[in-house]
């Protein structure tokens, strides 16, 4: 399970330009929830999802992996327990490499690497029934460069590296937003697939409400760096996106009542 | 050219390939532009020629220059990854730091390498073929291993890691590696390379100088760029083979224009020539575009005025 608690990021402190992004936010998602974060822009999604992938660091506030704490781990270390899809399937692939040499990347994520050959005849016949699962004809491909393939093809194929090695938690930042809509549903689908089959822990950034509910267990929606609501279970499933946007301004509307009876 | 001068130029071209095998991993690989090379290059034939005229072996000197030239590298990259100072002003700092730090090893300006053996005596003494020609058949076989081992390395699961460094850094951390760790061994390996190369050259014209590192990295950036114009890179090992192919053009050119003195140059315009030359092979492919951009948008008006 993952904790997060009483995060605190504010980016250039100190200079005209200070930017609170998460001001005490606390959040725990026990083992094998599949957990949706939608926001508005600014809101603090994406570097929620970076103070845990450890590219953000906090000025306040832990983060545990299990009982374990990482606040100050290096990003390489916490990819021994932590995987990871981009936003920008650029991002999340290396183009100059093949399908190949970028699965045997993340085939070693967990592992120490060694001078033995990356991209092992071995490892072949896992990586072509992997790419087979995709159905995107991926399979008979694995020495071209991933750089010729299309965005959504990229993206199927960082899902496929993500899930290749045992993990703690999986980290979906706004994964679809870059596709077509066609596309974006096909990756939706396969990564609700691939949680549901590995039993995976997940936090996914989303900025379409109605994909927020209609994959995962829990949703929770951040406004302006905390919490402004949190569902999950029965009173989720019976939610609509117009529900949603209720809650949120039902939520919001008694903060603003509390500002005014403080100030 | 006469037969002297070619041989001469192959020589030279094949211990230059080390130095843009060196520059392919830096520059290309891990994305890195490194000037250390001007100052690893003669700290690796300082310390081969200091250690040999010292007495020492010279197989355990030219591995103690690699070793050097991996301080050198490492240092740079260092600089970079945790002291966060810009990768070009690192390499600079490195640059200078060395020439003083040649000075220092060789005691001097220079360090000759009179009346000792080298790892090139032996060569000297084969009846069936004079020296100037044992010495490229050397040179190139020894590259061609150094190339081996290079590729070998490139595609380990290290060497993977390496790669994706280079090309896509935040990739590379969310899978795992340490990148600054990877930074400061392709630094370390780039300059050992250049060290050895270095090493070889001093042994080959039998004195190392501190002045001879000038305009190394330029040559090492020429042998690349001149190589990659010219084959093709799309696989590890053919870039790797038009890099080494680069290196040997560029001194055949080199000794073609001086020798035949057909445009009245001398050999005193040798880094100007090459600094011309790798400017036009970098320049070309984007001016190339650029025109032909420019002219597509003349036609498109022209026939938009004309519709109208």
């Amino acid at each position: 399970m993952i904790r997060v608690e009483n995060l605190n990021v504010t980016f250039n402190e100190g200079t005209p330009l200070e930017n609170p992004v998460l001001r005490g936010l606390s959040l725990a998602i026990p083992e094998g929830q599949f957990v949706t974060v939608i926001g508005s822009n600014g809101a603090g999604k994406s570097t929620l999802l970076n103070v845990v992938s450890g590219e953000v660091s906090v000025q306040k506030g832990q983060v545990y992996l299990g009982e374990q704490e990482i606040t100050h781990w290096p990003v390489h270390q916490r990819a021994s327990q932590v995987a990871r899809v981009f936003q920008d399937p650029l991002t999340g692939t290396c183009e100059s490499l093949s399908i190949e040499e970028n699965l045997a990347l993340a085939q070693a994520r967990t592992k120490t690497r060694t001078l033995s050959r990356a991209a092992k005849k071995a490892f072949r016949s896992r990586f072509i029934a992997k790419l087979r699962t995709l159905q995107l004809g991926l399979e008979n491909r694995l020495t071209d460069k991933i750089g010729l393939l299309s965005g959504g093809q990229r993206q199927a194929v960082s899902l496929l590296m993500a899930s290749l090695q045992p993990m703690k938690l999986l980290l979906l930042d706004e994964h679809t937003a870059a596709l077509d809509p066609k596309t974006a549903k096909f990756i939706l689908e396969l990564t609700d697939e691939i949680i549901r089959s590995e039993k995976l822990t997940a936090l996914m950034v989303t900025h379409s409400m109605k994909q927020a509910l209609s994959v995962g267990d829990r949703t929770i929606m951040l406004h302006q760096g905390k919490l402004a609501f949190d569902v999950e279970g029965e009173a989720r499933s019976k939610m609509g996106t117009q529900d949603l946007i209720e809650l949120f301004h039902k939520n919001h509307s008694e903060l603003d009542d509390d500002a005014l009876l403080l100030s | 050219m006469n037969s002297f001068a070619f041989f001469g130029a192959l020589e030279t071209g094949f211990i230059f390939a080390l130095v843009a095998l060196a520059v392919f991993i830096s520059f290309r690989i891990l994305d890195f532009p490194d000037l250390t090379v001007d100052g690893s290059f003669p700290l690796g034939a300082a310390v081969a020629a200091s250690m040999i005229v010292a007495g020492f072996n010279p197989f355990t000197a030219t591995i103690c220059a690699c070793l050097a030239g991996a301080a050198a590298g490492s240092v740079t990259a260092w600089l970079n990854v945790k002291l966060k100072i810009l990768h070009l002003l690192a390499s600079i700092l490195t640059m200078i730091a060395l020439y003083s730090i040649n000075l220092r090893i060789m005691d001097g300006p220079n360090k000759a390498l009179l009346g000792v053996d080298t790892l090139l005596s032996p060569l000297d003494n084969i009846s069936a073929v004079p020296y100037y020609i044992a010495y490229p058949i050397a040179f190139g076989l020894f590259t061609a291993f150094i190339l081996a081992l290079v590729i070998w390395f490139l595609q380990s699961e290290i060497g993977l890691a390496m790669r994706a460094t280079g090309a896509n850094p935040r990739m590379a951390r969310a899978n795992g590696v340490n990148t600054s760790r990877m930074v400061i061994l392709g630094m370390a390996i780039s300059n050992a390379l250049v060290a050895l190369a270095g090493a070889l050259f001093a042994q080959s014209q039998g004195s190392a100088d501190v002045t001879m590192g000038v305009g190394v990295i330029v040559i090492g950036l020429a042998s690349v760029i001149g190589g990659e114009a010219l084959l093709s890179t799309r696989t590890l090992l053919k870039w790797a083979l038009a890099c080494v192919f680069g290196s040997v053009l560029y001194r055949m050119v080199i000794a073609l224009a001086l020798n035949g003195e057909m445009f009245g140059l001398k050999a005193q315009d040798l880094n100007l020539i090459t600094a011309v030359l790798v400017t036009l092979a970098i320049v070309a492919p984007t001016l190339k575009a650029k025109t032909k951009a420019k002219l597509n948008t003349v036609l498109n008006s022209k026939t938009k005025q004309a519709q109208e």
